[in-house]
C-alpha cells in the first residue's frame, strides 16, 4: 500500500481572531493546489464551513443527533457536505451558550466521523477549526492521539491575542509530552497594530516556533464573506488571494514542528514592554482611575 | 450503662498486633492512610479512636456506594406514594431498583410506585442539556400516574457535570401540577460515600417538603414521628405497632413505606424518634431548631434494647405512657423468654464480627448479646465521628474497630479472630461463605426480616441460629 500520510491540522487562537476565515481561505488555497481537504468545525456556532459551502450554516452532526435521537441512527452523508473544489465539510455543532456540554458534542462528532470512515485515504489534509476558548477536555479532542499533530495558532499584535496564544502553547506542551502534538507556527492575522510583524516574530522565536505568515488586513476578505465565499474563490486575482495561497504553500512545505517553550507571565510582559505595547509606568498605575 | 465484660482471648496486644500485621502488607502510603481508621476499642474513651468519613484509599476494594445511592436507595426510594426519577443514563436507575428490600404496601401505579423511572440520557441530552427532557418526562409521568402525590428528581453524575438546572424545572412543574416536585442534587461524584447523599436528601426535604402540608387529623399530645426506619423486610410494620401499643400516635414514618404528605407535615409532631441516626439526624436537628421538636434516639434490636428504649421514650411523656410501657414490656417478656430459651443454649459463647452501613454495627450488638453472642469486631462503611463515639461504649474493651474496611483487611481480621458468624453485605457474603464461615447479609436482612421490634427479634434469632448451626458447614471442606 502506498504510504501517503494524511496531515491533520488544528487551528487554535483567541475568540474572534479570525480562525474560521483564515482556515477556510487557507483550505481553499490548498484545494487550488490540487490537495484533497476536509474541514471539521469544532465550534457550536458552526461557522467553520460557510465560506466553502456558500451556506448560512451547515447542518451539524449534533443537530442531526438531536433530531434522530441517537448518534447510532446517523449516516455520514447526512452531515458530510462537499464545497468549493471538492472540500469535504463537517460541523460538530452543539448547544447554544449556557446549556448542556459543547465539549461532549465535539467528542461525539469526531468519534462518529472516525467510526463512519470519514477519514478516507485520499485526503491530504484534515483541518480542525476549534472554538477560541478551550474550556474543557472536549475542545482538546482534535489534538488527542491519532488526530491533529500540527497546530497553528492564529494571533495578532493585540495583547490579549498574544496572552491566548501563549496559553494555547502551554496546552500543546502538555499534550506533546504524551503524544506527537507539535506547534507548527503562528499565523499573524493583522490588526494593523504597531510593529506587528516584528512583535509576532519575536513571540514566535520565544515560543521556539516561527511566524509562518503575516496575513495583511484587507477589506477584500469582508467583501468575499458577504457573498459567503473565500477570497480565493471570489477574486482569485486579488493580492489578498495570493496571501492565502502563499500561506497554504508554506503550510504544505512546512517541516518545522516543535515542542513549544511557553513564556512565563513576566517574560511575556517584558516582550510587550520591549515593543511598546505596555509602558513601564503602567505597572505603577495599575488599579488607578483615569483622573487620579 | 455498665461496661461490658472483656471477651476471652481479646487483648489489646492481640488486636494491635493484628492491625499492625495487616497494615504491614500494604504499600507505605496506604498504611499511613489506613492506620488511623483501625483500632482497639476503648469503651470509656470520650471519643472513639478511629478516623472516619474520609476518601477511600485508591486501589483497595471498598464496599462504599455514592451520593446518588444514598439518596435514591436510602432516603427517597422508600417513600411509596411518590414517583422517583433517576435523572441521567439508565444504569444508576436500574441497578438501584428494588434492591434494598424497603417493602411497601399499596397498589402499584395507584397508591405506590415501585417502578423504575429514568430519563435514560443519550448523547444529545448531554450535549444539549437534559432539562427539556426532564420537563417532558414529568408531564408524561404525571399524566400516566395522576395519583402520585409528588415527584423526586435525583441527579446522576452527568447532570452536575453539564450544569443542568433541574431546580428551575422542578419549580416550574410544581406550580403546573400543584403537587410536590422535588429536586435532589445528589450527583454520585459528590462526597466520599453514600453518606453525603443522605445529607443532600435531608436538605431537599428541608428546602422543598417540610411544612408544606398539615395532618388531616387534629394534633394530640402523643403525636410522634418515626425517623430513619426504612422498612427493610417490613421493619416499620414490626416497630410502629409497639409505639402504638404504648399509646403513641405515629403520625408519619421517614421514610419506610412512607407517605410524602405526612412527611411534609411532620413539623407538628411532639417528638421525633430516630432509629438510623446517620441518615436522618440532619432533619431531626432542623425540626428541633426551627419548630422546637425534641428528638430521641432509640434501638429496637433485641429485647434488652427494646425495653431500654421504651423506658427512655416513656420518660418524655406522662404516667399514662409510662404505665403502658411497663404493661407492654411485661406482656412481651414471656414471648421473648421463649425465644431465648429456644436459641440461646445453641448460640451462647459464639462470636460474631460485623461490617455494615452507618447504624447497625452498633445498634444490633445488643440483639446478638441477648442471644449470648459476643461481638469481637465491628465497623461501618460510611459512618462519621459521632457514630463511632456512640459505638465505643457498645463494644467490649479491645475489640476491633474498623472504618471503611477493605476486603483484604476484613479477610485478615476474620482469619485471626475466627468468628462463628459474619454480619455484613452482599459483596462480602460469598467470600466468607466460600471460606466456610456462616454469614448473614445485614443490609437487606438476607431476604428475611423484619428484625426490628419484638416480632423482628423472633425472626432474627431464628435466622442467626439457622446460619451458625446449619449442618451444611460441617460438609464444607474449605481449601483456605
Amino acid at each position: 500500500m502506498a504510504e501517503k500520510k494524511m496531515r491533520q491540522i488544528a487551528i487554535y487562537g483567541k475568540g474572534g481572531i479570525g480562525k474560521s476565515t483564515t482556515t477556510q481561505n487557507t483550505v481553499a488555497g490548498l484545494a487550488s493546489l490540487g490537495k484533497k481537504v476536509m474541514i471539521v468545525g469544532c465550534d457550536p456556532k458552526a461557522d467553520s464551513t460557510r465560506l466553502i459551502l456558500h451556506a448560512k450554516a451547515q447542518e451539524t452532526v449534533m443537530d442531526k443527533v438531536r433530531e434522530l435521537g441517537t448518534v447510532e441512527d446517523l449516516e455520514l452523508e447526512d452531515v458530510l457536505k462537499y464545497g468549493y473544489s471538492g472540500v469535504k465539510c463537517v460541523e460538530s455543532g452543539g448547544p447554544e451558550p449556557g446549556v448542556g456540554c459543547a465539549g461532549r458534542g465535539v467528542i461525539t462528532a469526531i468519534n462518529f466521523l472516525e467510526e463512519e470512515g470519514a477519514y478516507t485515504e485520499d485526503l491530504d489534509f484534515v483541518f480542525y477549526d476549534v472554538l477560541g476558548d478551550v474550556v474543557c477536555g472536549g475542545f482538546a479532542m482534535p489534538i488527542r492521539e491519532n488526530k491533529a499533530e500540527e497546530i497553528y495558532i492564529v494571533v495578532s499584535g493585540e495583547m490579549m491575542a498574544m496572552y491566548a496564544a501563549n496559553n494555547i502553547a502551554k496546552g500543546i506542551l502538555k499534550y506533546s509530552s504524551s503524544g506527537n502534538v507539535r506547534l507548527a507556527g503562528l499565523i499573524c492575522n493583522s490588526r494593523n497594530t504597531d510593529r506587528e510583524a516584528d512583535l509576532i516574530t519575536a513571540l514566535a522565536t520565544r515560543l521556539g516556533t516561527q511566524m509562518i505568515h503575516f496575513v495583511p488586513r484587507d477589506n477584500q476578505v469582508q467583501r468575499a464573506e458577504l457573498r459567503r465565499m473565500t477570497v480565493i474563490e471570489y477574486s482569485p486575482e486579488h493580492p489578498q488571494a495570493n496571501e492565502y495561497r502563499e500561506l497554504a504553500r508554506k503550510i504544505f512545505e512546512n517541516k518545522m514542528f516543535v515542542v513549544p517553550t511557553p513564556l512565563e507571565m513576566d517574560e511575556l510582559e517584558e516582550l510587550l514592554l520591549e515593543f511598546g505595547i505596555m509602558e513601564l509606568d503602567d505597572e505603577e498605575n495599575v488599579g488607578k482611575v483615569e483622573n487620579a | 450503662m455498665a461496661e461490658r465484660k472483656p471477651i476471652k482471648g481479646i487483648t489489646k496486644d492481640r488486636t494491635e498486633k493484628l492491625i499492625a500485621d495487616t497494615l504491614a502488607e500494604m504499600p507505605e502510603k496506604a498504611q499511613k492512610k489506613r492506620a488511623p481508621h483501625l483500632g482497639a476499642n476503648e469503651p470509656t474513651a470520650s471519643t472513639c479512636a478511629v478516623k472516619s468519613n474520609k476518601k477511600v484509599v485508591p486501589g483497595v476494594m471498598s464496599q462504599r456506594g455514592c451520593a446518588y445511592a444514598g439518596a435514591k436507595g436510602v432516603v427517597w426510594g422508600p417513600i411509596r406514594d411518590m414517583v422517583h426519577i433517576s435523572h441521567g443514563p439508565i444504569g444508576c436507575g436500574v441497578y438501584s431498583w428494588g434492591t434494598r428490600r424497603n417493602l411497601m404496601q399499596g397498589v402499584p401505579g395507584v397508591t405506590c410506585f415501585p417502578m423504575d423511572f429514568t430519563s435514560d440520557f443519550q448523547e444529545r441530552d448531554i450535549v444539549y442539556g437534559g432539562d427539556p427532557k426532564l420537563d417532558k418526562l414529568l408531564d408524561e409521568a404525571n399524566e400516566l400516574f395522576p395519583l402520585a402525590k409528588g415527584f423526586s428528581v435525583l441527579s446522576e453524575c452527568p447532570v452536575g457535570l453539564i450544569g443542568d438546572d433541574i431546580n428551575a424545572v422542578t419549580k416550574k412543574k410544581e406550580k403546573e401540577f400543584d403537587k410536590l416536585v422535588v429536586p435532589c442534587n445528589c450527583e454520585g461524584f459528590r462526597g466520599v460515600s453514600q453518606s453525603l447523599g443522605h445529607h443532600i436528601s435531608n436538605d431537599s426535604i428541608r428546602d422543598f417538603i417540610i411544612g408544606k402540608f398539615e395532618f388531616k387529623e387534629e394534633a394530640g399530645p402523643y403525636d410522634v414521628a418515626l425517623i430513619g426506619d426504612y422498612n427493610i423486610g417490613g421493619d416499620v410494620w414490626a416497630a410502629k405497632p409497639i409505639l402504638e401499643e404504648i399509646g403513641l400516635n405515629v403520625k408519619s414514618v421517614w421514610t419506610g413505606d412512607g407517605e410524602v404528605e405526612k412527611i411534609a407535615a411532620t413539623h407538628t409532631v411532639k417528638l421525633n424518634l430516630i432509629h438510623c441516626y446517620r441518615s436522618m439526624n440532619y432533619m431531626c436537628k432542623v425540626m428541633e431548631e426551627k419548630w422546637g421538636i425534641p428528638w430521641l434516639e432509640y434501638n429496637f434490636f433485641g429485647p434488652t434494647k427494646i425495653e431500654e428504649s421504651l423506658r427512655a421514650i416513656a420518660e418524655q411523656f406522662d404516667d399514662t405512657i409510662k404505665d403502658n410501657v411497663e404493661k407492654v414490656i411485661k406482656k412481651y417478656r414471656p414471648e421473648m423468654d421463649a425465644v431465648l430459651n429456644e436459641y440461646k443454649p445453641r448460640l451462647e459463647g459464639k462470636t460474631a464480627m460485623l461490617f455494615v452501613g452507618g447504624l447497625r454495627p452498633r445498634h444490633t450488638v445488643g440483639a446478638y448479646e441477648d442471644l449470648g453472642i459476643e461481638i469481637t469486631g465491628s465497623g461501618y462503611e460510611f459512618a462519621h465521628q459521632d457514630d463511632y463515639d456512640r459505638t465505643a461504649p457498645e463494644m467490649a474493651k479491645n475489640t476491633l474497630i474498623y472504618d471503611d474496611v477493605s476486603e483484604f483487611e476484613l479477610e485478615k481480621f476474620v482469619e485471626e479472630f475466627k468468628p462463628d458468624l459474619i454480619g455484613s453485605g452482599i459483596k462480602e457474603k460469598y467470600v466468607f461463605q466460600k471460606a466456610g464461615i456462616p454469614f448473614r447479609q445485614m443490609h437487606s436482612w438476607d431476604y428475611s426480616g423484619p428484625y426490628h421490634g419484638y416480632e423482628g427479634f423472633k425472626v432474627f434469632a431464628r435466622d442467626i441460629d439457622m446460619a451458625i448451626n446449619s449442618p451444611t458447614w460441617d460438609l464444607v471442606k474449605s481449601p483456605f
